[in-house]
């Protein structure tokens, strides 16, 4: 009684082109100065989701773990290079790059693997349909909650030098020096998940729920789902978030709690 | 003999050296140049907020026995501006002594009193004695009567004296000759970098 998922033919995709198209025309009469860009990132999302669906139906082709360990691989690196693209202050060197990949690693990767072990159960446990788009989520919301909380982090240490050193110079730890900075970047990380959940259902529909519903799932059965993957998220990047402030806040300081901004760049 | 409250040999900051300091209990130094010349950066590396090379003895123990947040609780830097993180005066103060608040012209009640009210010359006021509140053994002023007047200056001033009374020692960054001779000082003075002792 499930309804067969109609196929789009790419005359459909065709159509729905045109009508960017248009859009772009009409952005560079009124010269918005987004026809470029929008276009750009149109012809983008064509190549990138294409490449992805044939990464994934040779993936699907041959479910070994290597080859899903090594996509696992691939996107957590890739988020990883995002969040310290989206740094302003970044640190030197290696935490650059480090700092949000390992965090992600350790938040992502574990609530993705007790996830698929202990919750749904695939078998194998690691079946790419279902640890890939589990993943992704994951990586993808994660990467969020940390790119917005370390950059909050740093760049409010920089522009609160000044106290922190005035706290420091009367005797205070690291930890102390730093607190209510370090709350702040850790609430900013959070807050986006926290209002995706309170918003959940009636402001929007949530992507994948919607997704599962396109392709024939009866809404009950999308609901759980979704409801499960909105914990998983927020556990991720709850633990990310906090993981990933934490190591950078001490980072900001070097073993005798100085502050070290030249280890930002 | 008994140590030095404050010993240095050949300390290196990001900027400036000071070969030789030994400055007991009680006493006071005071480090004069040019601005520009360091002379902050070396307070700061005495006060290990920068990195530095050398050795520092505070009552015969080095520096590095001494965590970095116990050692800038009894080496205490005073800079130039002072920093305010909480909304109240007293948030800052470890303790509201009224004896050294009314010297500088307060009542008590100035704990109560919000920071953005304060006026320039009153946070410096407040600094120090926010500062001495901690008795820290070494206080390290970096022109801490750079923005008063007079009369500031010399309740500043005898904020210090008192304390010295009770064995803290003073390192004193100062261009005014005539407040060195007040503080019966050991004047340095940075060449070049380097912190020479004056004859």
């Amino acid at each position: 009684m499930t309804p067969e998922l109609i196929e789009l033919h790419p005359l459909d995709l065709t159509l729905a082109g045109g009508l960017v198209v248009l859009l772009a025309v009409l952005a560079w009469v009124g010269r918005l100065g987004v026809t470029r860009p929008m276009l750009i990132a149109a012809a983008r999302t064509v190549v990138q989701l294409l490449l992805v669906g044939l990464i994934l139906e040779t993936l699907f082709a041959h479910a070994t773990l290597y080859w899903v360990a090594l996509m696992g691989l691939v996107m957590l690196l890739v988020a990883g290079y995002e969040v310290m693209a989206r740094q302003k202050r970044r640190f030197a060197g290696f935490w650059g790059f480090g700092l949000g990949t390992v965090a992600m690693f350790l938040s992502s990767f574990s609530v993705a693997v007790m996830a698929l072990v202990a919750l749904v159960q695939p078998d194998p446990w690691y079946q790419p349909q279902y640890a890939i788009p589990l993943l992704g989520m994951l990586l993808g919301n994660t990467m969020n909650g940390i790119a917005l909380s370390v950059d909050r982090l740093t760049d409010g240490a920089w522009q609160q030098r000044g106290t922190i050193e005035a706290r420091l110079a009367l005797g205070a730890t690291w930890s102390e020096a730093v607190e209510s900075i370090r709350r702040d970047a850790m609430r900013s990380g959070m807050i986006p998940m926290i209002n995706a959940m309170a918003a959940a259902g009636i402001v929007s529909l949530p992507g994948m729920m919607t997704g599962q519903i396109l392709a024939g799932a009866p809404p009950m059965e999308a609901v759980k789902y979704q409801i499960l993957i909105m914990f998983l998220i927020t556990v991720g990047t709850g633990f990310g978030t906090l993981a990933a402030v934490w190591f950078a806040a001490r980072r900001l300081f070097d073993e005798r709690e100085r502050l070290r901004l030249d280890r930002l760049r | 003999m008994r140590e030095p409250r404050l010993r240095i040999d050949d300390l290196y900051g990001i900027v400036g050296h000071w070969p030789r300091l030994r400055l007991p209990a009680g006493a006071c130094a005071t480090l004069a140049g040019p601005s520009g010349s360091g002379k902050s950066r070396l307070l700061r590396a005495l006060a290990d907020l920068d990195p530095s090379r050398g050795t520092v003895h505070l009552d015969g123990t080095p520096r590095e026995h001494f965590r970095g947040p116990q050692w800038r609780r009894q080496v205490v830097y005073l800079p130039a501006d002072s920093s305010w993180w909480a909304e109240y005066v007293g948030d800052h103060l470890a303790a509201v002594e009224a004896e050294t608040l009314a010297t500088l012209g307060f009542e008590p009640d100035v704990a109560q009193w919000r920071i953005e009210r304060l006026s320039t010359g009153e946070r410096s006021r407040l600094a120090l004695a926010r500062a001495v509140a901690l008795g820290p053994r070494v206080l390290l002023l970096d022109e801490p009567t750079a923005n008063l007047d007079e009369a500031t200056t010399d309740a500043v001033e005898r904020v210090v004296e008192g304390r010295r009374g009770d064995g803290l020692s003073a390192v004193w960054v100062t261009h005014d000759p005539e407040q060195a001779k007040r503080l019966r000082a050991q004047r340095f003075e940075l060449v070049d970098g380097v912190a020479r002792e004056r004859a």
